[in-house]
């Protein structure tokens, strides 16, 4: 099977080939969780509980006897939902954002003001104060988060649409009569997407770490979901115990982040050379 | 070259009084000022002029164009007659008809056409978008009158073509394709803002020569705002030379090139390398002492204009009374067609006084 040549460029890199490896597993892992393991990830067994990694619970139980394996994969899923809705939100709400300050001048202080506002706090803090308000529940948690990161977004498409709007293709299109409305969807939006599927990257990793952040702190999904943020959460205070409930999880959402983060250097370095950074 | 026995075609554009203003931190800045001229069905009018002289705002404040980020003031009129025959107004025109008019009935090639194309479509779908735009085809026949414009253009493997992005393309065949996206609703005015200057000279012929046909097949006018006079005039029918936002100097192209009256366009064909050779060789200059002629000076700054004529600083023939006021723009008593901005030009009030100042 030969790759399209864009994918081999991208994974000429070493590193980055190993992130989209790493990060294939885990979202397999989450969306065949069923298949993988046979355990209920709710399912108690105090018998069992907190025992170490063995040949029946490839990576050990919780305090309640839950196996881990089955939690950690079945947890990717909400984990990497609540990520991917995030991105999501935050990628749309930015974009419509940064194109209407970018393209209409008169607009532009009045949103980036507010824009500035919210970046002003740090992410964690408004997100709790957010998921204060909203409530606890997978939903706002999203809608939290996606309200944290729609500033970035809002700022990067911002400074794209102000380069692309002076360009002389622009310019090109009003004298061929486009209106204003199908210049900015159908000339300067498609110009815009490298930045844009570099945040999506970057933000789908902070969104992982940060809805952990938020269930460490209680702040977040209601502790019955397992996602891993609130495995961590959950099993903190024994971990001097047993290292590996608190460990695995862990480490899900570290190679997560990190192999998303990897993967949306190369995706910019692929798109966008000049920035290339020496690795 | 006149054609004398055709009755005069009827008017395409007539621009009167046309003047621009920009509100600036520095003051109102007037880029245009006063600029009438007029362009017949199926001819061309060549605007000329220096950098900064107003051509290109001129035909921006024609076509609504200029950015709606700066405070702009435009006065005067643009009649425009349309294909069905109908006189409007461009400049009282609203943005709504203005859009219908614009790439429809008016449209526009740039100078640059390495960065008038969009990057991330086909020529094909830049082409076939202008069409659904105006002329209401469905997505196929676009297509299909997308690739009837490249090759009217003259683009070899047209088919092939279409479905290429603009990085695949040269400059010369990217202006080609800007001329198909212009040509595409078979436009009655083609605004041209120096459309080969980007290009190298082979390339410039080919592209002039393309616009020729093109205006012959299908009777378009033409706007064509250049700097180049060796452009004008091989395709102009008349030229409007513009020095400081105003017009100097109008004429039929030849004879301005013939007998240029106002001393700035005397300057402007003396610059031409073609010029100076002629002088060589008819023995009025010595070939030792080889120089190209250059206008001195700079363009004074819009935000200070000199009192009186525009060129006054520059001009090698000025007197006192230039710099008393600005020059009204006289029609030759003998020509009806010329029209000078001069007070050494005969028929003008000032040139009465300043002989007899002198």
């Amino acid at each position: 099977m030969k790759l399209p040549l864009t994918l081999r460029k991208l994974f000429r890199r070493r590193i980055v080939l190993i992130a989209a490896v790493c990060l294939g597993l885990v979202v397999m892992a989450a969306l065949l969780a069923n298949l993988i393991t046979s355990f209920d990830p709710n399912e108690t067994a105090v018998s069992q509980r907190l025992s170490a990694p063995n040949a029946s619970h490839v990576l050990g139980t919780d305090e309640l006897g839950r196996d881990l394996f089955a939690r950690i994969a079945y947890g990717g899923r909400y984990s990497l939902a609540i990520a991917a809705m995030t991105a999501f939100g935050a990628i749309g709400l930015g974009t419509l954002l940064g194109l209407i300050a970018g393209f209409f001048r008169w607009l532009d202080t009045p949103i980036m003001r507010v824009v500035d506002a919210m970046m002003s706090f740090p992410d964690i803090l408004l997100a709790i104060a957010l998921v204060a308000i909203l409530g606890p529940s997978m939903l706002n948690v999203v809608l939290a988060l996606a309200l944290v990161y729609t500033p970035r977004v809002a700022r990067v498409v911002r400074a794209s649409t102000l380069v692309v709007r002076e360009l002389l293709f622009i310019e090109a299109a009003r004298a061929l009569g486009v209106s204003t409305a199908r210049i900015l969807w159908r000339h300067i939006l498609p110009n815009l997407v490298s930045p844009i599927l570099v945040q999506v990257s970057f933000i789908f990793a902070y969104a992982i770490l940060a809805e952990a952040a938020l269930s460490f702190l209680g702040v977040g999904v209601p502790p019955d979901i397992p996602t891993w943020g609130t495995m961590v959460a959950g099993s903190q205070q024994y971990a001097h115990q047993a290292l590996w409930i608190v460990l695995f999880p862990g480490l899900a959402i570290i190679l997560t982040a990190l192999s998303l983060q990897l993967l949306g250097d190369g995706v910019r370095d692929l798109l966008d050379p000049r920035l290339k950074k020496s690795m | 070259m006149h054609l004398s026995a055709s009755k005069p075609a009827p008017m395409r554009l007539d621009v009167r009084h046309l003047s621009t203003f920009f509100d600036t931190d520095e003051g109102l800045v007037r880029s245009v000022a006063d600029v009438s001229f007029s362009i017949h069905a199926g001819k061309t009018t060549a605007l000329v002029g220096e950098s900064g002289s107003g051509k290109s705002v001129t035909s921006l404040t024609l076509m609504h164009l200029l950015s709606r980020t700066a405070s702009i003031q435009v006065s005067g009129q643009a009649l425009f007659t349309s294909r069905a025959g109908e006189t409007m107004d461009l400049l009282a025109l609203p943005e709504s008809a203005m859009r219908r008019i614009r790439g429809n009935e008016i449209a526009m090639i740039f100078q640059e056409p390495m960065t008038s194309l969009n990057p991330v479509f086909t020529v094909g779908e830049q082409i076939a978008e202008s069409v659904r735009l105006h002329l209401g085809l469905d997505r196929q026949a676009a297509l299909q009158h997308a690739r009837r414009m490249l090759e009217l253009v003259e683009i070899p493997a047209a088919a092939q073509r279409l479905h290429e992005y603009p990085h695949q393309l040269s400059g010369g065949m990217r202006q080609r394709v800007m001329i198909a996206l212009a040509m595409a609703c078979n436009p009655t005015l083609l605004i041209a803002d120096e459309p080969t200057t980007a290009l190298d000279v082979t390339i410039q012929a080919q592209i002039l020569e393309l616009m020729r046909r093109l205006q012959l097949e299908t009777g378009m006018s033409i706007l064509f705002i250049t700097h180049n006079l060796g452009v004008v005039a091989h395709h102009a029918d008349e030229v409007a030379v513009m020095y400081a936002g105003r017009i100097v100097e109008a004429a039929p192209v030849h004879d301005l090139f013939a007998k240029p009256l106002h001393p700035y366009t005397q300057g402007l064909l003396a610059c031409l390398p073609a010029q100076q050779r002629r002088r060589e060789q008819a023995g009025l200059q010595d070939k030792s002492r080889r120089r190209l002629y250059a206008i001195r000076g700079q363009v004074s700054s819009p935000l200070a204009p000199p009192p009186g004529c525009a060129f006054e600083p520059r001009c090698d023939q000025a007197t006192s009374v230039c710099r008393n006021a600005m020059p009204e723009l006289q029609t030759d008593p003998e020509h009806a067609q010329r029209q000078v901005r001069c007070v050494l030009f005969p028929g003008t009030p000032a040139a009465a006084t300043a002989g007899a100042h002198a």
